[in-house]
């Protein structure tokens, strides 16, 4: 089930126990002692980051110097324990920290200096909120006594970030900075994980204290509940004991929790069906036979009518997020709704919860399995046979599939099934935002958590090349994919110098269809294909600017151009061999190919087209009343 | 719509009022008041806002107000179950033949004259917002010049505390 190196991250990122805030720091960090303040080592507030990341077992921090975060610099040049990647924008710092935590389940760090490098970092961090990724950026300030005088390179970053962050500090304070780092490591890295930011002034960073290592951080306001009450649970259990058509509704807290294993035992023991979410995806195996895929806007026609037709929904670190639900009143008409998550804002949110339950995905799914064993053994002898009937039948019906287009250009999804194929399940995979992250979702087969990185909330364009970076620098053992448009190739690609000097040899499929097209597809579906601004000129019929094979030969990439499906493997496993540089190869695909199935924004999920113009007949009402 | 008071304990920190008041703003409500001060535990503050939600979002929104990590605890005080209280300053046009007719309106409410000019006089009141809007209606008819407000302020009735519980400064 999950072969490879074990996700450093399987409970070791956050304390399991009902006294989370007072649990001790998660890593495996050599707690110091409380010292004397009149003993303790003399640091500068640069050396006490440097010192205080060491002590909080962080090895990898990628970042860009300017003026305010100079300081902190310099004894980052002497530290041993940590790697610095020297990026060339802050928003690929903050992608690659991202890229890191949502592969290795560590916390990612990045660092930039004050203004425009923090301002850079302010994209990377409202994706890390929306995907709740355990993000810290470390950003330098301009000096106290200067703050607030439009001085040179003065942003008010804390006050940017406050609506995307978990939480935020502005230390003006050499003394500070410990505490302000290990309480920003818990909170990012516990609970519900996120960015936290902590802003340095420049003379804090510069001024001298007595370093002291504080046992515990004080956030006498934070205390994320892990361990679910025993009467949801039981509530929880009475409702799948009664239900008759229960789908797993599984979203990407699952993987946050490391909850795959509970996932699949509840799973398996109960015959309940499986969908995984965009931000879920490898959560649960997609070869297992009771995953239905991904639901949604272009999930799976099995996984959106299970939904539809449900008198349970399970859902477990979801969010119900519109591009699920599709228009709300019409979502799940039938069911009843189990909602578990470690966020209680979540719950209720946008769907009233018949049982709420709040609490980690892991523990929550451990003590539901407990529960129906000691309570209702003869529900889980239940097959669900005519429940798996239609399912089954949907399935067989309605797979995933494409048409060959009819240009001998390759098939995006054909490239994306050969790539997933030739690579294998261990391999790690990073889509961009657009048609090529959906086809990505869909044609990949994931088998194992964290092996799919995506802008699933915030739908960030750019993000796959410098996530896929720092994905490599996490698990340098892995194979490593950008699946990138070519849109969204062309506003980070610059990572790939930061690849080339420091060796990350992550591998870029470019599935160029010449505009940016999902834009191109709703120019077609809604606005009668007046394709207003969506061509790039990149690819087939273009002028081809830029050129992607020459740019990936200019950053001392290889770089490949591929035409034909009949080419696609070749190349596929040309990338696979090479493992001393980048490989960047530019798939040339039509610019009509379109993500199907969809379920149209704002519209009932009933409204699912298989394809272009083709509705599913699920059957009618006796047919689910009959199950 | 309806309005809600609740009583928010925080950390007392730099900071801290605008991550409140900056996610009420972005969730939508409309801060009806808002009073801020110390309270009997020195490292936490108690900020005091009236809102104006629909039932459901009130929920929603104190979900989202837990999970800021400077908020402590966050209690809301319904009327029947607690006392408010809001302090208003008027200053209302006034002459020889009119200070008396003000000066006996200020002694019905319990409020107080607090500074005398020849054609003008300061009121102080202090009460439920219902009381102070009672006292604007009598006073509007001599000519109000100014009116100032603090944010109203609540305590729940009986001997419980809001601070009961919560976790002292380590």
């Amino acid at each position: 089930m999950k072969p490879g190196p074990a996700p450093a991250s399987r409970r070791t990122a956050k304390p399991t126990g009902p006294a989370s805030a007072g649990a001790p720091v998660p890593t495996a960090a050599p707690p110091a002692h409380r010292q004397d303040r009149s003993t303790a080592e003399v640091l500068s507030g640069a050396q006490a980051v440097i010192r205080s990341l060491e002590l909080l077992g962080i090895d990898t921090v990628f970042g860009l110097p300017g003026g305010t975060i100079l300081p902190t610099y310099d004894p980052l040049l002497d530290s041993e324990k940590i790697t610095h990647i020297l990026v060339r924008h802050e928003q690929g710092a903050g992608h690659a920290a991202e890229g890191y935590a949502a592969a290795t389940g560590k916390l990612g760090v990045c660092l930039a200096t004050s203004g425009p490098g923090a301002t850079n970092l302010v994209t990377a961090i409202a994706d890390a909120h929306m995907d709740s990724v355990p993000l810290l950026a470390i950003t330098g300030q301009q000096s106290s006594k200067l703050l607030g005088t439009d001085a040179f390179q003065e942003a008010d970053i804390v006050g940017m970030t406050m609506p995307i962050t978990k939480h935020s500090f502005l230390v003006t304070r050499a003394e500070d900075i410990p505490q302000a780092l290990m309480s920003a490591h818990r909170i990012a890295t516990t609970g519900r994980p996120g960015p936290v930011l902590v802003d340095i002034t420049k003379d804090a960073q510069q001024a001298e204290a007595p370093f002291v290592w504080p046992e515990e951080p004080y956030l006498p306001g934070y205390r994320p509940v892990l361990k679910p009450h025993a009467k949801q649970i039981r509530e929880a259990a009475a409702l799948i004991a009664q239900a008759r058509r229960p789908v797993l509704y599984i979203g990407g807290g699952v993987i946050r929790s490391g909850a795959e294993e509970e996932l699949l035992a509840l799973a398996e023991a109960t015959h309940i069906p499986v969908a995984t979410t965009l931000m879920a995806r490898g959560a649960f195996p997609d070869s297992h036979p009771q995953h239905l895929g991904m639901p949604g806007m272009h999930g799976t026609v099995p996984a959106v009518a299970s939904f539809q037709k449900a008198d349970l929904l399970i859902a477990v670190g979801a969010r119900f997020d519109d591009r699920v639900t599709g228009d709300l009143d019409s979502f799940a008409p039938r069911a009843k709704v189990i909602h578990a998550d470690i966020d209680p804002a979540e719950i209720g949110k946008n769907r009233t919860a018949d049982v709420p339950i709040v609490g980690d995905a892991a523990e929550v799914m451990a003590e539901l399995l407990t529960e129906l064993r000691t309570r209702y053994e003869a529900v889980l002898a239940d097959e669900r046979t005519a429940w798996w009937r239609m399912l089954d039948e949907w399935k067989e019906t309605f797979p995933l599939g494409y048409e060959e287009n009819e240009d001998g250009l390759c098939d995006p999804q054909y490239v994306i099934s050969r790539i997933s194929a030739l690579t294998g399940p261990e391999g790690v995979y990073a889509a961009g935002v657009g048609q090529h992250q959906m086809w990505a979702a869909q044609f990949v087969k994931y088998e194992r958590p964290r092996s799919w990185l995506n802008s699933g909330g915030l739908g960030t364009m750019g993000y796959s090349v410098p996530a896929a970076m720092g994905a490599k620098v996490g698990e340098p053992d892995r194979v490593v994919w950008a699946i990138d448009g070519d849109g969204c190739f062309q506003m980070t690609n610059q990572e790939l110098a930061t690849c080339v000097i420091n060796r990350i040899p992550i591998k870029v499929a470019i599935i160029n269809n010449s505009s940016l097209g999902m834009v191109r597809q709703w120019q077609t579906l809604f606005y009668d294909g007046r394709y207003s601004h969506s061509d790039l000129n990149t690819g087939h019929n273009s002028v081809r600017v830029p050129d992607f094979v020459k740019l990936a030969e200019a950053y001392g990439c290889e770089g490949i151009r591929v035409e034909r499906n009949e080419d696609v493997d070749a190349a596929v496993q040309r990338a696979l061999e090479i493992d001393d540089r980048p490989v960047v190869i530019d798939f040339t695909v039509p610019a009509d190919a379109m993500v199907w199935p969809m379920v149209a924004a704002g519209v009932s999920n009933d409204e699912i087209q298989y394809a272009r113009d083709i509705r599913p007949d699920f059957g009618g009402e006796e047919l689910e009343e009959g199950v | 719509m309806s309005r809600h008071t609740l009583s928010v304990l925080v950390e007392n920190k730099p900071g801290v009022l605008a991550r409140l008041t900056g996610l009420i703003a972005r969730r939508g409500f409309n801060i009806h008041s808002l009073a801020v001060g110390t309270t009997e535990i020195e490292a936490f503050s108690r900020i005091t806002v009236v809102v104006d939600v629909a039932d459901v979002p009130l929920e929603q929104v104190t979900k989202q107000l837990n999970k800021l990590v400077n908020v402590i605890k966050i209690v809301e005080l319904e009327p029947e179950v607690s006392v408010r209280r809001a302090h208003m300053i008027f200053k209302v046009r006034a002459d020889a033949a009119t200070r008396a007719q003000i000066a006996a309106a200020v002694e019905m409410f319990r409020g107080h004259i607090i500074d005398v000019a020849p054609d003008a006089v300061s009121i102080e009141a202090t009460g439920e917002q219902s009381k102070l809007d009672a006292l604007r209606l009598v006073l509007e008819p001599f000519g109000i010049k100014e009116i100032v407000q603090s944010g109203t302020v609540a305590i729940a009735r009986g001997p419980k505390s809001i601070t009961d519980k919560a976790p002292r400064a380590g």
